[in-house]
């Protein structure tokens, strides 16, 4: 088990320093640098800038020297530091534009898997126990409609359905009273009532996605000859059902685990936008707007670790599941 | 599993039509017998019901892709400045007196201020009927950019016709959505190409290669999966010049689209040409002295073209629907090119939902062609391997 847990760090690792590359070349990717853009606003302040003054920033930001050195002197910075630049277009650095917003999206993700698989293990079983009846029809047809529905469309939706038959508006995540208060208990429930639109809405896709998968496993498990011998010694159906193919039928969802998180991470700054979200999601979508590459880039690369270290703990826990995984054998 | 003689030890053909299956005389086994693979595989698709509604919707589609410009009743860009974000009308056929009529025909709209908000209202005006008339004559347009024409396949002479309401210009959203169709569909079929040959080539690659080549390629899949790729690819669109003109940044667009969907392909072809190297009739292939290109083209290519052909068509509205949360968010394309998702734009906060509802409109395009690609998807999966059961 030490082995296979080292093994997927290392592989992590890798992983992790190969996305950092990719993140340093799309900011590097638009045209014309920090001191370019530092100089083209002042100018447009009104203030008189020379050309020596902005040789002189880019030296003095390490601008001017190679490529590779460059990388190095920005991910040294991040990793020794936690610094990630500063903003372009809000001129602070970019840690203090993220703050707090990173943690409501790792914590919508996180809901958003919750539900995909609290949803998808019992809505699974039932579809395969219960094969062909008006639940299972009803099911399926959701599930082929959740999947043709991308998550932002359908967070219009359900904005569409508040606005117009409820009156109210689901977008946000604090009610109006509690949006400067500080952390209380009372803000905290009001969050979690919030919080559940938007986890719903990115876990639509993915429920739907495991359901089928769930229910197909079920079916495959459900006549084989242990449940049989099972049911032959006198087992209650239901403590049958869990205790053997619903356990196996677990394998093939927890295996994809890692897949739904970067699903949900990759929907989730549309849905935060088109829904008004505090978090990092709308930041995003400007940031991507204004070109402000730093910020950009320090979320593309927060997104893509979430991604990273979601699949090495999926991993893990497969791995703890089904003692094949953890053998190195191939399932 | 159902066996495939029935209780009098007679054959029972399961893929046979319907209306076949009663009692199969010697002739039709005979038929099955001989079908060719495509016949095989067109029956069995045939008989998956979704998927055949799938295909009727894409051919649908695919007409409208094909010639908007005869079926909208409007240019993309024809202003109808009386009706800045007018609601839809709806179609009568029955008159004021219940009797009825042919053509259908819409009322007439007036616009009346609200006394409390002051704000523009839209009420029908029951005393102008306007009928619709087919084959009429409208806005100009270059068929496909080589026969001139102004009919269209209906409109109306007098009055206006605004079958999904018209937008923030007076442009009549019915005739954009047609429009948007064909931008919409070709991005994902240009898009499809790309992913198609990336993923040939890379998975051909991997899979003939093998060694130390195929160890990298899967590592670098994989890196490529465990990403959350839309935001990668929203970072790269966002590094597009802005004064770049529409028509390249939709080529750009497509090309990054194209990057979404070749690493499943690349594994599927890999796995295929893998598992097919061991098999038996290619070894026969091989001793027999025929040559590698005829081995490939002749012998592998046929037995996993459809497989690809289905994961092709599992791929397509992945396409779509990046292309219109690209374009949604204002990252793809840009007006005046029209695509679902450019169209979408201006349905993007809740003041317009609670305004303008109809500006959601395309959404349904949206949903109806990801449906239609799932359910002709499925059924081509099926319908791929037509010896099994």
């Amino acid at each position: 088990m030490a082995k296979f847990i080292l093994q997927r760090f290392l592989i992590m690792v890798v992983m992790l320093a190969a996305l950092s590359i990719i993140v340093f070349v799309t900011i590097e990717l638009p045209p014309g640098d920090f001191a370019d853009r530092q100089a083209y606003r002042m100018k447009s302040m009104g203030v008189q800038v020379h050309e020596q003054d902005i040789i002189q920033m880019r030296h003095q930001l390490g601008l001017d020297r190679p490529l590779p050195e460059r990388y190095l002197l920005w991910i040294s910075n991040i990793l020794l530091h936690g610094n990630f630049g500063i903003s372009l277009s809000q001129h602070i650095p970019v840690t203090e534009v993220i703050g707090e917003r990173i943690g409501f999206t790792a914590l919508l993700a996180v809901a958003a898997i919750v539900f995909t698989y609290g949803l998808a293990i019992p809505i699974g079983i039932y579809s395969a126990v219960r094969q062909y009846s008006v639940g299972d029809y009803f099911f399926t047809f959701l599930g082929y409609l959740g999947m043709a529905t991308p998550s932002f469309l359908l967070a219009l939706v359900l904005l569409y359905i508040s606005v117009m038959v409820f009156n109210s508006n689901v977008g946000g995540l604090f009610s109006p009273q509690f949006q400067e208060a500080p952390w209380s208990w009372d803000k905290f429930v009001d969050f979690l009532k919030h919080l559940w639109v938007p986890a719903l809405v990115l876990a639509v896709a993915g429920t739907a996605f495991e359901i089928r998968t769930m229910r197909a496993t079920m079916l495959d498990e459900k006549n084989k000859l242990y449940v049989t011998a099972a049911r032959a010694r006198g087992m209650s159906e239901l403590q049958l059902l869990l205790k053997y193919p619903a356990r196996v039928a677990l394998n093939p969802i927890v295996a994809t685990l890692g897949w739904e998180l970067t699903a949900i991470i990759a929907g989730a700054p549309l849905v935060s936008f088109v829904l008004a979200l505090p978090d990092t999601g709308p930041l995003f979508l400007t940031s991507l707007l204004d070109q402000d590459v730093y910020l950009s880039g320090a979320m593309l690369l927060l997104f893509s670790t979430l991604t990273i270290v979601g699949t090495f703990l999926s991993d893990i826990m497969l791995a703890i599941l089904d003692p094949r995984v953890r053998h190195g054998e191939r399932v | 599993m159902a066996s495939t003689t029935d209780v009098l030890g007679r054959l029972r053909l399961p893929w046979l039509p319907r209306v076949w299956r009663k009692a199969p005389s010697q002739e039709q086994e005979l038929k099955y017998y001989t079908a060719s693979q495509f016949q095989l595989m067109w029956w069995k698709f045939r008989r998956h019901r979704l998927a055949l509604i799938g295909a009727i919707i894409l051919g649908i589609f695919l007409v409208i892709a094909l010639i908007p410009e005869f079926l909208a009743p409007y240019d993309a860009f024809t202003r109808d400045a009386g009706y800045l974000y007018g609601p839809p009308q709806a179609v009568h056929i029955l008159d004021a007196n219940g009797k009825l009529t042919w053509p259908p025909f819409v009322y007439g709209q007036t616009f009346v201020m609200d006394p409390n908000t002051y704000q523009l209202a839209v009420q029908e005006d029951t005393s102008v009927e306007i009928p619709i008339q087919f084959l009429v004559e409208g806005d100009p347009y270059k068929l496909w950019g080589l026969f001139p024409s102004n009919i269209h396949l209906f409109g109306v002479e007098k009055g206006f016709l605004h079958l999904a309401g018209g937008d923030e210009l007076g442009r009549d959203l019915f005739s954009r959505i047609l429009f948007a169709t064909r931008v919409s569909l070709s991005i994902g079929v240009i898009g499809l190409i790309i992913s198609f040959l990336l993923g040939l080539i890379i998975g051909g690659v991997s899979g003939f290669a093998g060694g130390w080549v195929d160890n990298t390629i899967q590592r670098f899949i994989e890196f490529i999966r465990s990403i959350p790729t839309l935001p990668l690819w929203m970072v790269l669109a966002a590094a597009l010049p802005k004064e770049w003109s529409p028509l390249l940044v939709y080529f750009t667009i497509t090309l990054i689209i194209g990057l979404l969907g070749w690493t499943h392909l690349a594994r599927r072809v890999r796995s295929k040409l893998l598992s097919l190297r061991e098999d038996d009739y290619i070894t026969a292939a091989r001793i027999a002295g025929s040559s590698d290109s005829r081995i490939i083209f002749r012998h592998m290519l046929p037995s996993f073209l459809s497989y690809i052909i289905v994961d092709l068509s599992i791929s397509f509205p992945y396409m779509i629907l990046g292309e219109t949360a690209l374009s949604f968010i204002g990252l793809g394309l840009r007006p005046p090119v029209v695509s679902w998702g450019v169209l979408l734009q201006q349905a993007q906060n809740v003041r317009a939902i609670a305004l303008y509802p109809w500006l959601f409109t395309p959404i349904i395009f949206v949903i109806l062609a990801v449906l239609a690609f799932s359910f002709v998807g499925d059924g081509m999966r099926d319908a791929a391997d037509p010896y099994s059961r």
